[in-house]
C-alpha cells in the first residue's frame, strides 16, 4: 500500500490528515502490518484535550500491546465507533475506515513538525533495516 | 529467552519461509516466521482444517546405554519404565530444588534407546546437564539437534495430507506414539504429537529434506503457521512454555503439572520437594483465567491486591477461538480456586479477571 501523500507522519506511526482545523488520526499501513491482527483499541472519550506526544490510546493485537500518541494538541471532537465492533478496520484500511479519533486542532501549523509521506517512507525503511 | 549476540541462527527453512511471505523475528536467537497470513487466519486454520509450522529449532538429544532408563528415572518427574516401544510422554527435566531444567517430550524405542525433544533455548543446557548427571551410569548421551529438521502438521486435516507423503501407517497412530519410516522418500520419525491442542503429526528430517517437503505441503494446500499462531493455540491447550510459565524457579507441582508427578516410581531430582509441596500444598498455584475488565493480562503483568504484589501474569493473549483475552498466573494457593476474582495491573490501570478452568479450548474428539 503506496503512503498517501496528502497525509503527515509522527514517528510513532501515527498519521494526520488534516482538513480545515479538523485532523483525522490513525496508524500507518507500517505500523498495522508491525502489529498484526488488531483485538481492540482503547481511546480517549470525546471531549478530552490532548497535548502533542501524549498519550492518545492504546492498541492491542494478539501479540502486543502499544502506546498511541498524539501527534498535534487538540480537543477530542469524535471517535471511531466502528472500531469497538470491528477493530481489523486498521488491519483492512488504515487510512480510511480504520481511523481513531478527530481532533479539533488549536494551531493547524503544528503538522509542519511532522513527516511528509515522502519522509516517512525513508523513516521506515531504516527503521525496518531493509 | 536468551539474548542473542551475533548473528542469528537459522533453520534449513529460513529461504522457503521468506520466499512464502514469512514476517521474520528474532525467537531466542533464531530467526523464525511470527507469522505469514497473519495469527488469526492461521490459528482458524489449524483449528478447523490444517495448518504446517516450522519447529526445527527445537532441540533433539539421545540417551542411548544399558542405564538409559535409569539416568531418565532419576532426572526426570515422570515416570519413563510406563513408556513403551512406540510411546511418548511429557516430562519435566528437573533440578533438586524441583525446578524445571526443561520441559521435555520422551520417545522410547526400547528401554536402552530413547529421544529426547527439547526447547531450542535450552538444548545446550539440557544436554550438558543430562550428560553431568549420567557420569558413573553406563549410558550415552548426545545432542543431535543439529541432524534434524522438525515440521508439524497440525489440524484436523493433517492426517489427510500428510499419509500420502508417508509409509508410516498414521490411521492406527495413537495420540502421543510413534513410528519409523519415510515422508517424501526422506528417511523420518513421524509422531502424533503437537503444540495446538488439535490433532497433528510432528515429522524429524534431515535437513536437507525439509524444504521439498515443507513446499509439497503448502502447495496441497496446507497453511504455512509462524510462532505467533503457535503461540495462541497452545495457551488456548494451556501447554507450558518454557522461559513464561514454567522455568528453573517454578516446579511442576506449582505449574499444576501433577499428571506428570510420579512420586511412586522411587526417587529423583526434587522429589522430596514435590512430595512435601503435593502433601501441603504449594503456596502458589498456576491458574487459567479470563478478563472480566477490558484488557489482556500479559506475561510479566503484576498480580495485585490491595496496593501489594501477590502474584504474577505468565501468558496472555486474545483467544482466537473464544474470542476474549485468557491468560495464565501464578496465584496464591487460598485465591487459586475456580471463580476466584483477582487484579492484573496493566500498564498502571488495575483490571479484574478470574480463574477458569484450562483447558481453556479441548478439541471435540
Amino acid at each position: 500500500m503506496a503512503t498517501p501523500e496528502d497525509n503527515h507522519y509522527a514517528k510513532s506511526h501515527e498519521y494526520v490528515h488534516l482538513e480545515g482545523d479538523i485532523a483525522t488520526i490513525g496508524i500507518t499501513d507500517y505500523a498495522q502490518k508491525e502489529l498484526g491482527d488488531v483485538v481492540f483499541v482503547e481511546l480517549p472519550a470525546v471531549g478530552s484535550v490532548l497535548e502533542a506526544a501524549d498519550e492518545l490510546g492504546s492498541i492491542e493485537s494478539v501479540k502486543a500491546v502499544s502506546e498511541l500518541f498524539s501527534p498535534v494538541t487538540g480537543e477530542v471532537v469524535e471517535i471511531n465507533e466502528a472500531l469497538a465492533e470491528n477493530p481489523a478496520l486498521i488491519n483492512t484500511d488504515p487510512y480510511g475506515d480504520g481511523w481513531m479519533i478527530r481532533l479539533r486542532v488549536s494551531d493547524p501549523t503544528e503538522v509542519d513538525e511532522l513527516m511528509t509521506a515522502e519522509e516517512y517512507d525513508e523513516y521506515i525503511e531504516k527503521e525496518s533495516g531493509h | 529467552m536468551s539474548d542473542s549476540t551475533g548473528p542469528l541462527k537459522t533453520t534449513p527453512l529460513n529461504e522457503i519461509e521468506k520466499e512464502l511471505g514469512g514476517k521474520m523475528v528474532d525467537f531466542g536467537g533464531w530467526e523464525l516466521p511470527v507469522q505469514f497470513s497473519g495469527i488469526l487466519d492461521e490459528h482458524e486454520a489449524v483449528r478447523t482444517r490444517v495448518g504446517v509450522f516450522d519447529v526445527s529449532h527445537m532441540g533433539e538429544l539421545t540417551v542411548k546405554g544399558p542405564q538409559a532408563l535409569e539416568l531418565l528415572q532419576r532426572s526426570t518427574c515422570n515416570d519413563v519404565a510406563k513408556l513403551g516401544h512406540g510411546r511418548i510422554h511429557y516430562n519435566g527435566l528437573l533440578y533438586p530444588t524441583g525446578g524445571f531444567v526443561d520441559d521435555i517430550l520422551i520417545y522410547e524405542n526400547t528401554p536402552d534407546d530413547y529421544f529426547l525433544v527439547v526447547n531450542a533455548s535450552n538444548s545446550d543446557k539440557d544436554y550438558e546437564w543430562l550428560a553431568q548427571q549420567a557420569k558413573g551410569l553406563d549410558v550415552d548421551v548426545r545432542n543431535v539437534s543439529a541432524e534434524y529438521a522438525q515440521l508439524a502438521i497440525q489440524g484436523p486435516d493433517s492426517e489427510r495430507v500428510l499419509q500420502p507423503m508417508t509409509d508410516v501407517p498414521l490411521a492406527d497412530m495413537k495420540y502421543y506414539r510413534f513410528g519409523h519410516g519415510t515422508v517424501d522418500g526422506a528417511p523420518a520419525i513421524v509422531s502424533r504429537t503437537g503444540y495446538t491442542g488439535e490433532d497433528g503429526f510432528e515429522v524429524y528430517v534431515a535437513p536437507e529434506h525439509a524444504t521439498r517437503i515443507l513446499r509439497k505441503l503448502v502447495d496441497g494446500g496446507v497453511k504455512p503457521c509462524g510462532l505467533g499462531a503457535r503461540d495462541t493455540l497452545r495457551l488456548e491447550a494451556k501447554m507450558a512454555l518454557y522461559g513464561n510459565d514454567i522455568d528453573d524457579t517454578t516446579t511442576p507441582v506449582e505449574a499444576d503439572l501433577n499428571w506428570i508427578v510420579k512420586l511412586d516410581k522411587g526417587e529423583f531430582a526434587g522429589s522430596d520437594i514435590l512430595r512435601r509441596q503435593k502433601e501441603e500444598g504449594p503456596s502458589r498455584k498456576l491458574v487459567g483465567f479470563e478478563m472480566i475488565d477490558r484488557g489482556i493480562g500479559r506475561h510479566g503483568y503484576p498480580v495485585v491486591d490491595g496496593g501489594r504484589e501477590i502474584g504474577v501474569v505468565t501468558s496472555g493473549t486474545h483467544s482466537p477461538t473464544l474470542k476474549k483475552a485468557i491468560g495464565l498466573a501464578y496465584l496464591p494457593l487460598d485465591k487459586s480456586a475456580q471463580g476466584s476474582e483477582f487484579t492484573i495491573l496493566i500498564r498502571g490501570k488495575e483490571a479484574r479477571a478470574r480463574v477458569i478452568p484450562t483447558p481453556f479450548y479441548k478439541r471435540a474428539k
